[in-house]
């Protein structure tokens, strides 16, 4: 963090807030207690942008902004609810479900999935685009993980973990629009990766079914996220 | 190379071409030359040698005249008579004729009224130098304006002119170029680059292309003025590989160029110094998107990132970048050459100076035409474009492509200028603008500009990756007939979504089609689903056979 980062006083859902002029909106409101969904932000990872549920309406503008990758200014007015807000967040959320095949009830991340438990906190009840059902593969060559494509989301965390922590980027995303895919190397069976450090990382950040550990049972594969900001935290200080 | 030395090289190209009593311009733009102008320019070749007329008459490859659909062309000079187009059967006639009247069977009728109503500034040597020569540019001015900004100009004289001109990028958004210039000028890095744009990834449009096939040192000549104006002192070319005649042309340019001391160390004799590198482009239309560019000239996948920060403050590799259009960086020379009240002379008062459009469609005359801003529609499609092909009526004008809309018949009369257009939901874009009458359906329309969008999505995204393949089909059931009224409204609100929450450009407009034909054909979109008919004749079931029900 730096040191010289001047202090800004802003708005937040009416409260006055007081912050770092280096942190970010969500950051700022998480420390605040108030909750902004996102699916593809995490703490300790570089911020994408990709799922747009963390928008934001800014008082002087129109325009919504990513409240992940937007700094808290002087003076501004931030509103992280409302009733445009919701209705995109929910629209945004029945487009996860309509874009690959998300059958909950035979998903092993049931119950401890990040999208599931966003779809019952912000209130969808249903789809009301048509699903693709797109026939997408499932990757189970390596000997300790699995890569359920039709669970995916994008959101790009575990390839993010893999090459900024592990250090590996063994995982990217290949392709563009809908059919892009993650890939581990060059689009090679996960199993035959020789550059996969199998360190599991990439298992304990994704918030979907979509990575999961074999032979675990379902409750013992709770994703485990803590351990980004630690990891970066001691790295820094060792600098 | 010093100011002198320009000189020197002026005065000899001046005396050679004093001595040409006829000069045969033949175009080598990759328009002409897919119907074989290379063989055409070869005949002229062996039969003004043949004739011996080799000592009088030279023949010269040129870049594009415009009239596209008229090509091969050829132009004579005294007499700017326009042939076109032209056989390897007619080069002798055409030789024989050089002292005499005109062929009047091979004169390009377009080329008349095609030329009045323009307004040339960007296009000035295009079809007028031979785009493989740099004596041929400096002959005709080229290099002035640069040499003299080094010599009597200080960087933010230069900036000041292009405030003045009040120029807007040319690649769609419109944002003053001055300003531009001024934010990487005043940041504070020792390292900047200047990246000129030419990725040019609308469907149907050929406005970069042209100019960097015609005229590629100019664009050459507006980089380093901009370098010399933000103090960069390497630029990037990033150009799509489908490009290969403006890519090897470029390349030529460039190498000619630092041969001549006006590219590289020691410009024109003063210790600035600026080298340019083409990089190629795979050919994604998200690699025009600015962040995007960046990404893929550092060696990345071509994908957006969240503006800001914008590329003017972290550019490529985390520096300062200035990036423009190939046309507007063609506009910076004659705007040094000239100043910039001189430019503000011609436009609007928010649009200044000339647009250049790729005309295509149901329009009689189709190519490549400038014009001044503020020129209204109708006098683009009726009279520069000779109207509509076999009597038929006009019904609208699709302007800036997948980013734009279609404009109906009433707004014909409204000035061309960035404002009028994005006041009736299109935009200017780029400068595709196609042309379409009755046998058009907008539905279809609509899902071509969808079905492009969808393909073109890079997938970052959540409302753009998904969203615009929804769109695409639910736009697809309508036009075979199984659409509903409640499809309409799913439409709106997927439009909505992306406009509001997209991450880059493509996501933010790919809705615009479908919102201008909503609004001004919602009529065909209700012909399609509750009359189950295509008005136009043109969706699956205006056969009568209804694929769906
Ligand atoms: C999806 C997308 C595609 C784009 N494609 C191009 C392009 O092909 N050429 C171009 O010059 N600008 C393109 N742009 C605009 C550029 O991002 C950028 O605004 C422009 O190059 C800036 O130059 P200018 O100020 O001279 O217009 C595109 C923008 C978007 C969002
Ligand atoms: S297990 Fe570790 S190294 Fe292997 S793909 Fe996952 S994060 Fe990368
Ligand atoms: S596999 Fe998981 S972490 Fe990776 S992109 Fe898909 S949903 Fe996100
Ligand atoms: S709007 Fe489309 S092209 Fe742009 S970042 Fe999102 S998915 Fe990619």
């Amino acid at each position: 963090m730096n040191e010289s980062a001047r202090i800004v006083t802003f708005k937040m859902d009416g409260r006055e807030i007081g912050a770092r002029e280096d942190e970010t909106i969500l950051q700022v409101a998480t420390d605040n207690g108030i909750f902004i969904p996102t699916l593809c932000y995490l703490e300790g990872l570089s911020a994408m942008g990709g799922c747009r549920l963390c928008m934001v309406e800014v008082k002087e503008t129109s325009k919504l902004v990513p409240s992940c990758v937007t700094y808290a200014r002087e003076g501004m007015e931030v509103i992280t609810n409302s009733e445009r807000l919701a209705k995109y967040r929910i629209m945004l959320l029945e487009l996860f479900f309509a874009e690959r095949n998300h059958i909950c009830a035979i998903c092993v991340a049931n119950g401890r999935c990040e999208l599931q438990n966003l779809t019952v906190n912000l209130g969808m009840t249903h789809v009301h685009f048509p699903y693709f059902y797109p026939r997408v593969p499932v990757d189970a060559s390596h000997e300790r993980f699995v890569l359920d494509h039709n669970r995916c989301i994008l959101c790009t965390r575990c390839v993010r973990v893999c090459a900024e922590i592990e250090g590996a980027h063994t995982l990217d995303v290949m392709t563009r629009g809908m059919d892009s895919r993650i890939i581990t190397d060059l689009n090679q069976a996960w199993g035959s990766s020789v550059t996969c450090t199998r360190c599991g990382k990439c298992v304990n950040v994704c918030p979907t079914g979509a990575l999961s550990e074999k032979g675990k049972a379902v409750a013992d594969i709770a994703v485990k996220k803590q351990f980004l900001p630690y990891l970066t935290r001691m790295r820094r200080g060792k600098q | 190379m010093h100011p002198d030395e320009l000189l020197d090289l002026i005065d000899k190209e001046n005396e050679a071409r004093s001595r040409w009593k006829h000069t045969i311009h033949i175009c080598t733009a990759a328009g002409c030359l897919s119907c074989r102008s290379d063989a055409l320019k070869e005949a002229f070749d062996k039969e003004v040698a043949a004739k011996g007329l080799a000592e009088v008459c030279a023949v010269k490859g040129v870049g594009c005249m415009g009239t596209c659909n008229a090509g091969p062309m050829v132009r004579i000079e005294p007499g700017g008579i326009h042939y076109g187009p032209v056989a390897p059967e007619d080069v002798s006639e055409i030789v024989m004729s050089l002292d005499g009247d005109p062929i009047s069977r091979l004169l390009c009728k377009e080329s008349a009224v095609f030329s009045s109503r323009q307004h040339k500034i960007v296009l000035e040597n295009s079809g007028i130098v031979d785009p493989e020569r740099i004596e041929d540019y400096i002959a005709s001015g080229g290099y002035t304006a640069l040499s003299t900004a080094l010599a009597t100009m200080s960087p933010s004289d230069v900036i000041a002119h292009v405030v003045q001109s009040g120029l807007r990028g040319r690649g769609g958004a419109g944002y003053p170029t001055g300003l531009k210039w001024t934010t990487v000028a005043k940041t504070g890095s020792r390292r900047k680059y200047v990246v000129c744009n030419a990725d040019e990834g609308d469907p149907g449009a050929f406005m970069d292309r042209s100019v960097l096939e015609s005229d590629p040192h100019r664009v050459l000549e507006g980089m380093a003025i901009a370098a010399y104006a933000v103090s960069a002192f390497h630029g990037y070319l990033y150009v799509r590989a489908e490009y290969p005649l403006a890519i090897k042309r470029l390349a030529k340019a460039i190498r000619d160029a630092e041969r001549h001391g006006l590219l590289g160390n020691n410009i024109c004799g003063t210790t600035f110094k600026f080298g340019v590198q083409i990089r190629l482009g795979a050919g994604a239309f998200v690699c025009g998107e600015e962040t995007s560019l960046i990404s893929s000239i550092e060696g990345n996948r071509g994908a957006p990132r969240p503006r800001p920060p914008y590329p003017a403050e972290y550019g490529l590799w985390g520096h300062p970048t200035l990036i423009n259009n190939v046309e507007t960086f063609a506009n910076i020379p004659p705007i040094i050459r000239n100043g910039g009240a001189w430019f503000a002379k011609t436009g609007t008062e928010k649009s200044k100076g000339t647009k250049v459009f790729a005309i295509a469609g149901r329009v009689n005359n189709t190519g490549l035409i400038e014009v001044p801003f503020g020129i209204t529609l109708r006098e683009i499609v009726f009279d520069i474009g000779g109207g509509i092909p076999e009597g038929r009526n006009f019904k609208a004008v699709q302007t800036g492509g997948p980013s734009g809309g279609c404009i109906p018949a009433e707004f014909l009369d409204m000035p061309v200028d960035y404002e009028s257009l994005a006041s009736v939901g299109s935009i200017l874009g780029s400068g595709g603008l196609i042309v379409m009458d009755d046998t058009s359906c907008m539905v279809d329309v609509a899902k071509y500009f969808m079905e492009f969008s969808r393909s073109e999505s890079c997938g970052k995204c959540l409302p753009c990756r998904t969203g615009t393949p929804q769109m695409y089909h639910i736009l697809g059931r309508i036009s075979e007939g199984g659409g509903t009224r409640y499809d309409v409204q799913l439409l709106e609100e997927l439009c909505d979504l992306l406009k509001n929450t997209s991450l880059c450009g493509l996501g933010l407009s790919a809705p615009n089609p479908v919102v201008s034909t909503l609004r001004y054909f919602k009529d065909e979109y209700e012909a399609h689903i509750l009359d189950k008919t295509c008005p136009a004749g043109v969706c699956a079931m205006a056969s009568g056979r209804m694929v769906r029900q």
